[in-house]
This record gives structure tokens, sequence and C-alpha cells, in this order.
């Protein structure tokens, strides 16, 4: 939806960042990056894993220091010590994990968020709130949502809605979200990119962080494509094909084999092998990968864990709270998974070089960015860790792999490694069960896909369309 | 953070301690030279200054410190080894007073044993609270240690009192309980029992997959549980239960090795100061070693100084909460380095 930046179509720059740059250690995240944010638009950031468009809006909303360059707000050079200062200045964020305390209420998480800046919150029982874009927002967002339910208690897409009404709370005028669709059903997905629109062209602002074109196709007026820390593309997204996107995100060599992607492998013939797990009904069998398509929260997650057991591996959506400890080397957490490996379990002991040893080849084998071995887990990007991840999980050589959201927050470039991954796993006689938010995601890699529907399992018949699949999630028949 | 560093940064803060106190007894009008000589005389001075003082005073320090690192590592806040120290003490007086007669090897392990039964069984409840109720341990086990001081305080007064009947204490147990003296000192052997315990921990803690389950669960107990299948409570409850069972054992070591009988405040307080010895240590068993012996030292010093300088000795704990606080300053400000 193209919005026109001002009524004389000349752009009115609400946040502008320029030449920054930041490092971490010997990584360069951000070598000179320039961005301008104007009023009354939807941009799109997009950019690879590790590409610095984290780091670039923690840089706006004062998270990071940079190193070097200008912030400017409204005109105004200013210095965002931290969050606080941004908040102060109409800038509020809505962070990639959940930043709601499970404990408190919706009312309550409203309150802390919106501190001693007192800002109206919004809340359906006070007065309306004023017709302004918050206030309009703010009302939408509320649909639905019981103030006083706990946090912890929400679905996931309300849980996302509690987050952009907390990133609201300081008043804020300039929205950054950081891959605020990545837990969202589609349908959550488009009414979110509606109300942000609608949000812009009251005057508000937003950053939209996302890997997905379609997306950025859907939602954004302007769009900036960062690379390695520097911006490889910035304009309006008129004057853009998915093609030229892909090139600037990925860089030109890389940039052939996307157009591969989202084509869905030819369907090919269902093996009768040995069942090798089974819960509710799904049964997966050798050679096959068996993908789950459902709206949150009809019980996919509880059937994905109901498969679990011996010779099951899974790879959790959560990689940092779930699947990795942060604050232990990659090779601890390799060890975490594989804890009874003979190659460096004897006994009660483990042999850590010899983990080290296995861990230094999985880097090279799965082309995982890392400083080494000995490196803590929580030093990787996430695309990087959910390929240390997916190497454990292979590593243990199941006979069922079992994913949730397997490429969750993952770059187009990991994405496409993790599903070749998970092919050759099931071609070599390995057998899939995944579910992802993602119904293209299910419909291109699996070759046999079930629907979850309030706790039931229905096939999905062979050469039904995407629409007919969509019809099926929600329960309608056609 | 390297071991060169790991070791300054509590040198640097008992060193800052030591200058807070001496400015501030000379504001008080102490001799401050002659107060921090004595503290030194008195920890350090002599032979047998370091041997009969300063490790005798480490042993309970270093026991307890090494159970607290086991249940540290595991995320488990065990704050009642106070507690759990004077019902090992008890019960291996108890055991010890009845076995005097057996032969010795036998009558000294059943009393260790039972100081060490009932430090398990005293963190036992606090165990159960936790895991049946979701109790926080650190209450539990706090409040556990009044209950435990009143429980000594009757043993002392009913079934333990001395045959006179005079004292609120118990009657010495027999030579053949008691535990090997260095010869020329007040040392006994338990000392290097707990050396050998923390060679052997450091070993476990690095190498085995029981100390790599500790850690896991420590740091991240969902993680451990969901990618590393790790049964979490039950690794949690084992940790509680080693730590528990080690302040029991300080407690005996304690009756058979320092004073060979039972009488209220045993002691005075090596179940809290042993906290700040595993924290310090940064749960490294060889690093709670070094922190039990400084802080033995200064408790010696701290004697000494009441003795030959006028100086409460409870003027030393300023050193103590000095090192603390220079000790989580740095780690704070490691936690702190940008991560991304």
């Amino acid at each position: 939806m193209g919005i026109p930046p001002s009524s004389d179509g000349t752009l009115t720059p609400v946040l502008e960042l320029s030449q920054i740059r930041k490092r971490f250690g010997s990584a360069m995240a951000l070598a000179g990056a320039d961005f301008i944010l104007a009023r009354g638009e939807v941009h799109g950031l997009l950019g690879e894993n590790g590409a610095g468009k984290s780091t670039l809006m923690h840089v706006a909303f004062g998270l990071f220091q940079p190193d070097a360059g200008e912030i400017k707000v409204r005109d105004r050079v200013v210095s965002l010590r931290d969050p606080a200062a941004a908040k102060r200045l109409g800038i509020g964020m809505v962070h990639q994990h959940f930043t709601s305390v499970p404990a408190l209420t919706v009312e309550e998480n409203l309150w802390l968020a919106a501190g001693r800046h007192g800002a109206a919150i919004g809340n359906p029982r006070g007065a309306g709130s004023a017709d302004t874009a918050i206030g309009r927002l703010r009302r939408r967002l509320w649909e639905g949502l019981d103030p006083a339910a706990r946090a912890e208690d929400l679905p996931v897409g309300a849980k996302q809605r509690l987050e952009i009404l907390q990133a609201l709370a300081s008043d804020a005028e300039i929205l950054l979200l950081d891959e605020p669709t990545a837990v969202l059903a589609p349908a959550e997905v488009t009414e979110l990119l509606g109300l942000l629109g609608e949000f812009a062209r009251g005057g508000g602002s937003v950053v939209f962080i996302t890997h997905k074109l379609d997306e950025a196709f859907a939602a954004v007026s302007r769009v900036t494509v960062l690379r390695r820390g520097q911006v490889t593309y910035s304009g309006a997204i008129d004057e853009c094909t998915p093609a030229g996107l892909a090139r600037a995100m990925v860089g030109d060599a890389a940039a052939d084999q996307l157009v591969l992607l989202g084509v869905p492998i030819e369907a090919r013939e269902l093996g009768d092998g040995p069942v090798v797990g089974s819960a509710n009904g799904l049964e997966a069998r050798e050679g096959e990968i068996v993908g789950l398509a459902a709206v949150e929260g009809n019980g996919q997650r509880e059937l994905l864990r109901a498969l679990l057991g011996p010779s099951v591996a899974f790879v959790p959506e959560d990689r940092t709270t779930e699947g990795l400890i942060g604050g232990f080397s990659l090779t601890e957490n390799l060890v975490l998974g594989l804890s009874r490996d003979p190659r460096w379990a004897t006994g009660a002991w483990i042999d850590w070089p010899a983990a080290r040893r296995r861990m230094a080849e999985l880097l090279g084998q799965f082309g995982i960015r890392a400083s080494g071995a000995d490196a803590p887990a929580r030093s990787l990007s996430g695309g990087n860790q959910q390929k240390v991840v997916l190497a454990r999980a292979f590593e243990a050589k199941p006979r069922l792999l079992v994913a949730e959201n397997p490429t969750r927050g993952l770059d187009i470039h990991a994405t496409a490694f993790v599903h070749e991954q998970l092919r050759a796993y099931a071609r070599g006689g390995g057998s899939v069960v995944f579910y992802s938010t993602d119904l293209d995601e299910v419909l291109s890699l699996a070759n046999r896909v079930v629907v979850m529907v309030r706790g039931a399992v229905v096939p999905v018949p062979a050469g039904a369309s995407r629409r007919r699949v969509g019809a099926m999630m929600l329960g309608v028949s056609e | 953070m390297s071991l060169i560093r790991s070791a300054l940064v509590p040198v640097g803060g008992a060193l800052a301690g030591l200058v807070i106190l001496g400015v501030g007894l000379a504001l008080l009008g102490y001799d401050a030279g002659a107060a921090l000589g004595a503290l030194w005389r008195g920890a350090f001075g002599s032979w047998y200054a370091i041997s009969s003082a300063t490790m005798v005073r480490a042993v309970p320090l270093m026991t307890i410190g090494l159970g607290l690192a086991i249940s540290f590592r595991a995320g488990a806040l065990n704050i009642g080894a106070e507690g759990q120290f004077a019902v090992g003490a008890m019960a291996a007086t108890a055991v010890g007073l009845a076995t005097g007669s057996w032969p010795a090897p036998v009558g000294l392990v059943a009393t260790l044993g039972a100081g060490v039964a009932a430090g398990a069984a005293w963190i036992l409840v606090p165990v159960i609270l936790r895991f049946r109720f979701g109790v926080l341990e650190v209450i539990s086990t706090l409040l556990l240690n009044f209950v435990a001081e009143a429980l000594v305080s009757y043993a002392v007064q009913g079934p333990l009192r001395e045959g006179k009947g005079i004292y609120p204490q118990s009657d010495p147990i027999g030579s053949s309980v008691r535990l090997a003296l260095v010869p020329g000192t007040r040392l006994h052997v338990g000392f290097f029992a707990v050396v050998a315990l923390a060679l052997v921990l450091s070993v476990l803690f690095r190498r085995s997959g029981w100390g790599f389950r500790l850690k896991a669960v420590g740091e991240a107990p969902r993680a451990a549980a969901v990618a590393g299948g790790i049964r979490v409570e039950r690794t949690v409850a084992v940790a509680l239960l080693c730590s528990g069972a080690l302040a029991g054992l300080a407690g005996a070591f304690e009756v058979s090795g320092v004073t060979y009988a039972l009488f209220q405040n045993l002691s005075p307080g090596y179940g809290f100061t042993a906290i700040a010895v595993a924290l310090i240590a940064r749960t490294n068993p060889v690093g709670v070693i070094g922190a039990g012996l400084a802080f033995g030292a200064l408790e010696a010093g701290a004697a000494g100084m009441q003795r030959d300088a006028g100086v409460p000795a409870v003027a030393v704990s300023i050193v103590q909460a000095v090192i603390i606080i220079v000790a989580l300053l740095s780690v704070r400000r490691d936690s702190t380095e940008a991560s991304w």
C-alpha cells in the first residue's frame, strides 16, 4: 500500500541516522550505515541475519552507543544514553523476543512500560483515547485484550499486541519493530500490517524489520537494505523488484539461487516405509517430511512434544531459552544435547577435547560463523545459533526429527540452508515432522501436509490448493 | 576473566578493606598500627598462629564452602549452612559419646557419618518443601537455622548435658573418636581431607557429566531440561543434599577435631561466612580453599587483635564486607560486557 509521504510529496525526516559505526569485539556490526525515517511512512529494514538491522535499531533506541555517527530526531542532533532518553523523544521499540513480565497482567505491564512518563495507556475501560494516530492504534490493539489477563496466559498473537501497546506507552510516534511477524499466523500478520499502515497514514512513523519480501511489498512504502553493516539499497518500494531486493540483501552471487525459493519441491512418491513415530493419529514414516499447518493454539506444539522419545531429536522453536544455553560454549551446548554420545561420554566422564574437535568440524560442515568451538552460544547471530541446534540434532542420528518453526527469524540464505539439510536428511531415510507458522514454508518444504485444528489431525488431500489448506486451518469446509 | 585476575580481585579487596579498617580505627582513637600488627601476628605471626589459628578456622569455612559451591552451581541458594553445621555437630557429639568405647576407626567414622547424615537430613525438609510445595529454599533453609539453634540449646540443657550438670554443654567425647592432630599444633587431619575433597570436586566439576549437569541446571534450567533431557529437580535436590551433608560434616569436624564437646554458639557464623567464601571463589573448589584460608586468617587475626590490641574482633567484618563488595562489583562488570 503506497503511503504518500506527506501532502506535498516531500519527505519530512523524523529520525536520521548518519554514518553509524558499531563494533563488537573484532566484528564490525555497522560500518557507516545511513538511515532516514520519514513522517507517515512504514519503512522496511531488510537484510540477512547478522547484517546489522537489529543493531542499527538498538542504536536508534539508545540500547547501544554507536562508536561513531550522528543521530537526529526531528532535525535535532541527540545523544541517546539509554532507552529512557529515546522514549522521552517519542521512540518506542518492539523487540524480537517478548519483554512483557509473565506474572503481571496486561494492564500492569502497560503501566510498567509507561513508567514515570505516565502517558495514558489507552485502557478501554478508561475514557476513550484521543483521536490521534496513537489513540486509534491503541484502540485497535486493545480489541480482544483483557486488561486483567496475565501476560503469561495470553496466546502469542495477543502477546505481540501487548508488546506494541507497551512500545506505545510512552506516546511513541516513532515505532521500531524488530521482526514483529515472526511469531504470527498469516491472518494476524495481515491485520498487523494493516494497523501499522493506518498508524502511518495518521502521521506515525514505523520501522519494520523483516526477512520476508512479500511482507515488505505488502506493507512498506520505502525500504532500506543492509548487508554486512552497510546500506546496499534505500528507496521507494515501488521502484524495487523482488530479485533486486534479494540481490541487495545477499549480494550478486547468492541471488541466483534464491529464485528457486518458494517453489514447491516436486511431491515425491510416498513410500510406505516403517512408521518411526506416531501421536494422536499422526504417523511419521521413514523418508518423508510431514508439515503441520495450523493456526496458533490448536494443539500443534503439544503434538510435537508427544512425538518425542528415544531416537527422536527435537529442534525447539525458542533456541535462546530451550535450545541453547547462551553462556555455554558451543562445545558445551553440543554435549548438552548429546550427553551419552560414546565419542566423548565415557562412563561418568566427558572427554572435552574430543567434543571440542567434533564441534570444530561441525562449524565447518554447517558453515557456522563463530570465533570457534569455545565461543559462547550467545555471541552468535540467530541464524548461526539455529545452525548449531540443527547440527546437534542431526549429530544424534535420530530416526525422527521434530522441529518447531525451524527457520524462525532466519534470513533467506539460512532458511534455504536449513531446508536443504532437512531434505537431505529425509532423502537419506530420516523422517521429519515440523510445524511452521509460515504456511508457505509448510507447503514448500513438506511432502505431506496435515492440518491441526482444535487438537485434531486432519490430512490434506493431494493437490489441495493453498486456499483450501487455509480454510482447513480455520476449520471451514469449502 | 583470567585466573590471575580472579585471584587479584579478592586480594585487592582485602587490602582496601584493611586500609579502611586502619583509617577507621585511627579515627576512633585506636592505635591503628598496633591493631593491624596484632591482626597480622594473630593470623601469620608464627607457625603456631598459621597452623593452629588460621588453618583451624579455615576448615569449617572450606568444608561448608565446598558444599555451597555445589548448590550455587546448580542455582540453588542454601542459606541454612549455619543450621546444618549445628545439627551436624550435635549428631556427631551424640554418636561420639555413644561410640567412644568402640574400636577407634569405627567410632570415628560413625561420628563423622552422623554429622553428614544430620546435615543432609536437615536440608531434606527444604528440598521437599521446594519440590512438593514450591517454597523457596532461600527462605526455608534460613528459617531452619533458628530451629537448629533452639535444638542445640535444648540438647545441651537436656539429653546431651554434661554429667556434672553445671554448664549447658556436653561431656567431652572420648579420645578414640577424636581426629588426629598434626604434632605440635592444634590442626586436625580434617584440613587435609577437605583439601583433597576440593581437588576431587575440581576434577568432577570440569570433567564429569554430573559437574556439567549441575552447571547446565544452574545456568538455564529450561534449556537443560528441553535440550539436555536433564532431570532438573533431581539434580538440584542432590546438589542441595550435598551442601547440607558437607555443612554437617563441618560440624562433626569441629566437635571431633577442635572442641571435643558440644555447646551453644559453637559456630561464630561459619555458615554465613562460607557463603561469601563460595561466592568469592566463584564456586571454584580450589578457589574455595584459597578464600577459606583468607577468611580463616581474618578470623584468627581478629581474635589476636582483640587479645593484644583491645580492638573488638567484630571490626574485622569491615574487611570481609569490603572484599565481598569488591568481588560483587567485579562480577557485575564482567556480566555487563556487551554481548549480541
